[in-house]
């Protein structure tokens, strides 16, 4: 078996970015191994997409009629499968994505094939696919082979592969999809509120806010500190979830990305990895938190392990 | 009708911690356990519908070891009549397919009308189970459900599917269904003390893969779409820690902000 082959995704018109990653991973997969590098695209229209996915590398792009335009997990699911008993790739990458959490583990048991989510890093050991993803809530790391496996699917972390830009010369194919009952029907998009309030993507300076703030009550003093310092108040999911702030404060893979943040100051966040999706990229990270080992501090620049009241509270005099 | 509901005992490293010696993974003594959060609001949804409905029962199941029975009766404490764990030797090292396997035969068993699972457990996040069950029992399936929809009888329920960037996306799904449940999509309650006192004494079946007419192939690592070679403690982050007391420590980070700020 040898191939490999990449899923694009699209909503809402638009290539997600995790589209591009994954043919970045390919590559590196491709640099290590030489073999043939297949990015495959279902949509209503596929030619819309296909274009955009002619990227440095790419041997072969194969476009897929779906009978509609949104996801649909019963159309994917057996169009890729069918699509790899074809092309038999030694390798499938799928972004680690909301559309890819239902239909890449039914794809993997129907088909039998190796399988492993969330990876963020992949390598051959001779001809053996080694795949790494965190275990114990990111304080380790594990390493997973797929032994006796033809073909190994994997789902692939977002924001850890630079995606590819520069244009190739790929090969357009097309490929028939079987044709299935659906059993979803796409409703519609409900877009988030807005809060009114503020739009976090913009801010460059962040004070966010997550579980170690403990109480509903304390949310107050920290909003007095983020305004003293004159930086805007975000969040994590807990303190959004059970209502202390809006959603729009949100930061995090099911919320906002602070594409603009240049200071990112972590107030009792442990630092998920989906929160971690829309933050890491600051580059002037500061967490405080009492756990020493909380995976924030993978990624901060400072970092204090302490009591964050404490601390907070003599932020202040530095800020009148 | 009836509500499956498969949740899972998870594990919690300590702060400090040891690997076992052969690097297969964390010395146990270094484990604490509890049930993975996502599922504490899988099995509040099921016992929601359960008791806005007449004849709904809500079944929790786990594939676990004898303390497991603790996350049951965590479950049990809040409602439901009685639980099922799947245990023996060979099930240990099983991935989350070949669980999601053990859970499928008990799902033929039970003849639910659908299942809830938590999205991911928030040990490993494989966020896989849900989904590979689904897959065995060849059912519709979505994950990621934030919001539901569904009256007892009807053929489809209505959910939320919440997307990146905090989009949702409403859909219908046929129903039986799998669906595995996201975070803050309801309020978990709290037991009761009556109700965790109640739970010690409600039955909890403990089944074993053959009872389940599974052969040993078709479990743990034999059962498993990977295979674990190593687990390693991660190379550090370049964090600079700011020591001191907490006066000390709240000053240099003040420092370090303004400077920051005034640089940009």
């Amino acid at each position: 078996m040898s191939g490999i082959l990449t899923i694009s995704e699209h909503r809402q018109g638009e290539l997600t970015p995790a589209s591009f990653e994954v043919v970045s991973a390919a590559r590196e997969l491709k640099a290590e191994k030489d073999q043939k590098l297949m990015v495959a695209i279902l949509a209503s229209d596929p030619d819309k997409y296909a274009k955009q996915l002619n990227l440095e590398g790419v041997d072969e792009i194969i476009r897929i009629k779906t009978p509609e335009e949104e996801f649909q997990v019963d159309a994917y699911e057996a169009a890729i499968r069918e699509l790899i008993e074809d092309r038999r790739p030694s390798v499938a990458l799928v972004p680690h994505s909301v559309d890819a959490w239902s239909y890449a583990p039914v794809i993997a048991v129907r088909g039998d094939y190796g399988f492993a989510t969330d990876v963020f890093g992949i390598r051959y050991d001779g001809d053996d696919l080694v795949a790494t993803r965190a275990a114990y809530a990111e304080k380790l790391h594990m390493e997973l082979g797929f032994p006796g496996r033809e073909t190994v699917l994997l789902t692939v972390r977002g924001n850890v592969y630079k995606p590819v830009e520069s244009e190739g010369s790929a090969e357009m194919m097309d490929f028939d999809a079987p044709s299935v009952v659906a059993r979803t029907q796409h409703l519609e998009y409900i877009e988030p509120e807005s809060g009114g309030d503020v739009d976090i993507t913009q801010a460059e300076y962040m004070l966010s806010i997550g579980r170690g703030i403990e109480d509903e009550d304390n949310v107050e003093q920290f909003r007095e500190l983020t305004d003293l310092m004159g930086f805007t108040l975000g969040c994590s999911r807990p303190i959004a979830d059970s209502g202390w702030l809006p959603k729009s404060r949100q930061v995090g893979q099911s919320g906002k990305t602070v594409a603009n943040c240049k200071v990112y100051l972590a107030l009792g966040i442990s630092g998920s990895v989906q929160h971690l999706a829309g933050m890491k990229h600051v580059p002037n990270i500061i967490a405080i938190n009492k756990d020493p080992e909380a995976s924030i501090f993978s990624v901060a620049r400072f970092g204090i392990v302490g009591d964050l009241f404490e601390i907070a509270d003599e932020m202040k005099n530095h800020f009148e | 009708m009836k509500i499956l509901v498969p949740i899972k005992q998870i594990a919690v490293l300590d702060e400090d911690f040891e690997l076992l010696d052969d690097g297969m993974g964390a010395n146990p003594d270094f484990l604490d356990y509890e049930l993975n959060e996502w599922d504490d609001y899988s099995y509040e949804e099921a016992l929601r519908i359960m008791e806005a409905n007449e004849g709904v029962e809500v079944v929790p199941v786990t594939v676990g070891p004898e303390q497991a029975d603790d996350a049951l009766r965590q479950c049990l404490a809040k409602g439901g009549e009685r639980g099922i764990r799947v245990w023996d030797d060979a099930v240990e090292g099983s991935d989350p397919c070949a669980i999601a396997r053990i859970l499928a035969k008990v799902a033929e068993r039970e003849q639910p009308d659908l299942v809830f699972t938590g999205t991911l457990s928030s040990d490993h996040s494989f966020a896989q189970t849900g989904m590979s069950l689904a897959a065995y029992l060849g059912w519709p399936h979505t994950a990621v459900v934030n919001r539901l929809e569904f009256k007892p009888g009807e053929s489809k329920a209505t959910v939320h599917r919440e997307l990146e960037g905090g989009v949702e996306e409403k859909m219908a799904i046929d129903v039986p269904a799998v669906l595995t449940i996201q975070l803050g999509i309801n309020e978990p309650r709290y037991a009761s003390l009556r109700g965790i006192k109640q739970a010690k004494s409600k039955e909890i079946e403990v089944l074993s893969h053959e009872d389940l007419g599974l052969s040993d192939e078709d479990v743990g690592v034999k059962g498993s779409l990977s295979q674990l070679r190593r687990m390693e403690v991660p190379e550090k982050g370049q964090a600079e820690f700011i020591e001191g007391t907490p006066a000390e420590q709240a000053s240099r980070l003040a420092e370090i902000i303004k400077e920051l700020k005034g640089a940009a």
